[in-house]
């Protein structure tokens, strides 16, 4: 059974922006996916399909085998927590704690269990505390850590984040990728849109490179990266992460992280 | 004794109306025509309010007490009025929306708004606006809808509004943050096009250090309302401590000290060939 299935997705907006055409493709449960793209490529449109923000106007999206177009909101909400990009358009309870107790409480979650989910989030984002502090007395790069502290709280099966490391530092960047790992670890699904090749190279194990509302590459960081990809990427202004550019200049192939790289010359001059 | 060209900070310490604690606490940053100067820095570390002290802002809008001196050729500029000090350094947010009035049909109408409020005869509004578009080579926009740009169109029509005011000085807080790598590449290629004029300086605040690798010549780094480092760009950004410093090193300075701590070396024109 898939976690998430798009079949032959299309969306229309209202006033006849064509967002999204012919979607494939499914995601297996645990799968750290990374959605890359240029603005206005699709990737937020398409990421609205799984919780009915939005439905498609053709084709069908499923999760766990069920499509999501016959089911409510408020059941999706138990499937897929989605962290917004502008942490703002989410925020509104005068208490951090507050605002994280707000998903599991509509989910039903009451007294110890609540408070188990919500203290949990907090330390996961490193807001421990800040849980008495007003949300707008943090600064940007914590507020979005607390809108997806309010996302983990609900326990969903499906974690999206839309650009979860804009406007975060070295240590909100490791911390997020630490999240993200953490979250894959207990089995649910992580899908990520960022803009920042490495970070996706380094923390997701599969790339879905969308353009003009379509996919036009998906696989594993070092197959999409790869150098004979690099004119496909370039034609919707993409650039390969640093360290991909550097393994091709040395003819090392299929490394596309640091850490991969740094293996493969290792094994090099060993060898 | 002739005045120093440039936008000067010494000493300078700023806490918001009814905090407890300095936001900035002892800066020291010159930022003289040509220039451009990086700010980077962990969160909460005082980047955000550089800025709107060096803008002027700080505390002529937004209440604050100042400590220490910012002076822009050599004038204060606790002593300006607003307009004036408009006129010396300008200054752009993160986010386009936040900085376009949201009054204007056309983008041409946009970019005239600050020199109309200057009351510049209309000639020479027409003159700045056409020299702020053709210096971001956004001309061709003057007749599109601000409100329908994408996020790193937005972000050259609010800078295109900032350069038609006239300023020595661009103080631009994270102005990629909010862009795509193409609207990145855009806004950076538009900074390094103005500094090349040697007309204006330019402090640009950003996390992304391969940005401010590419363009700056100098680097302060901020920590705790302080500054922590500061120097030629090359020696602040392959600093090894950056990244306990709360700073992610550039790509290229990351990778190298990978390689040399497992004590892999490689030809250091592999690095530039990999940055081209």
């Amino acid at each position: 059974m898939s976690a998430i299935t798009f079949e032959g997705v299309g969306f229309v907006y209202p006033d006849g922006t064509r967002a999204l055409r012919d979607v494939s493709f499914s995601v297996e449960p645990g799968q750290r996916v990374a959605i890359v793209g240029q603005n206005g490529s699709g990737k937020s449109t398409l990421v609205r399909q799984l919780n009915g923000l939005l439905r498609p106007t053709e084709g069908r999206v499923l999760i766990d085998d069920r499509e999501v177009g016959r089911r409510h909101v408020a059941e999706l909400a138990r499937s897929v927590g989605l962290a917004f990009q502008n942490p703002d358009r989410q925020i509104f309870a005068a208490r951090v704690r507050k605002e994280v107790e707000f998903g599991p409480r509509n989910l039903g979650l009451r007294g110890a269990d609540l408070q188990r989910v919500v203290n949990e989030a907090l330390v996961l984002v490193g807001l421990a505390a800040d849980a008495e502090t007003n949300p707008y007395d943090l600064g940007f790069s914590r507020r979005k850590l607390l809108a997806l502290a309010s996302i983990l709280a609900m326990e969903t099966p499906i974690v999206v984040l839309d650009e979860p490391t804009t406007g975060q530092d070295a240590r909100g960047v490791d911390r997020v990728e630490s999240i993200v790992r953490h979250l894959a670890g207990l089995g649910r699904t992580v899908i990520g849109i960022s803009h920042d090749l490495r970070f996706v190279a380094e923390t997701f194990e599969r790339v879905v490179v969308m353009r003009g509302g379509g996919v036009i590459l998906d696989g594993p960081p070092a197959t999409v990266f790869v150098e004979a990809n690099w004119p496909l990427l370039a034609s919707t202004h993409l650039v390969p992460p640093f360290a991909a550019r550097f393994a091709a200049r040395l003819g090392i192939s299929g490394a596309v992280t640091d850490d991969s790289v740094v293996a493969a010359l290792a094994a090099r001059s060993s060898g | 004794m002739s005045v120093e060209q440039a936008l000067v900070l010494r000493g300078v310490r700023y806490r918001y109306a009814g905090a407890d604690r300095f936001a900035l606490d002892g800066v020291d940053l010159v930022v003289r025509p040509g220039e451009v100067v990086g700010v980077t820095g962990p969160s909460d570390a005082g980047k955000s309010t550089l800025c709107l002290v060096a803008a002027g802002l700080a505390p002529g809008t937004i209440a604050g007490v100042l400590e220490g001196s910012v002076t822009v050729d050599g004038i204060e500029t606790r002593d300006q009025r607003p307009h004036e000090h408009a006129q010396q350094a300008g200054v752009l947010f993160q986010n386009p929306a936040t900085q376009l009035s949201g009054t204007s049909r056309y983008v041409w109408e946009e970019v005239a708004f600050g020199p109309r409020n200057l009351g510049l005869p209309l000639g020479d509004v027409v003159a700045r606006v056409e020299a702020a578009l053709a210096a971001l080579h956004i001309g061709h926009f003057g007749e599109r809808d601000p409100a329908r740009l994408s996020g790193g169109q937005g972000q050259l029509v609010a800078l295109a509004s900032v350069l038609a005011v006239g300023p020595r000085y661009l103080v631009l807080d994270e102005p990629t943050s909010q862009l795509d790598p193409q609207g990145t590449r855009l806004v950076g290629d538009a900074l390094a096009g103005i500094a090349d004029t040697g007309q204006t300086g330019i402090v640009l605040v950003e996390h992304k250090t391969d940005l401010l690798a590419a363009l700056c010549s100098r680097v302060l780094v901020l920590g705790g309302g302080r500054g922590v480092r500061e120097g030629p760009a090359a020696e602040v950004l392959a600093d090894a401590g950056l990244h306990d410093l709360g700073v992610e090193p550039p790509s290229a300075v990351r990778l190298r000290a990978r390689l040399a701590a497992a004590g892999v070396s490689v030809p250091e024109q592999a690095f530039a060939e990999a940055a081209a």
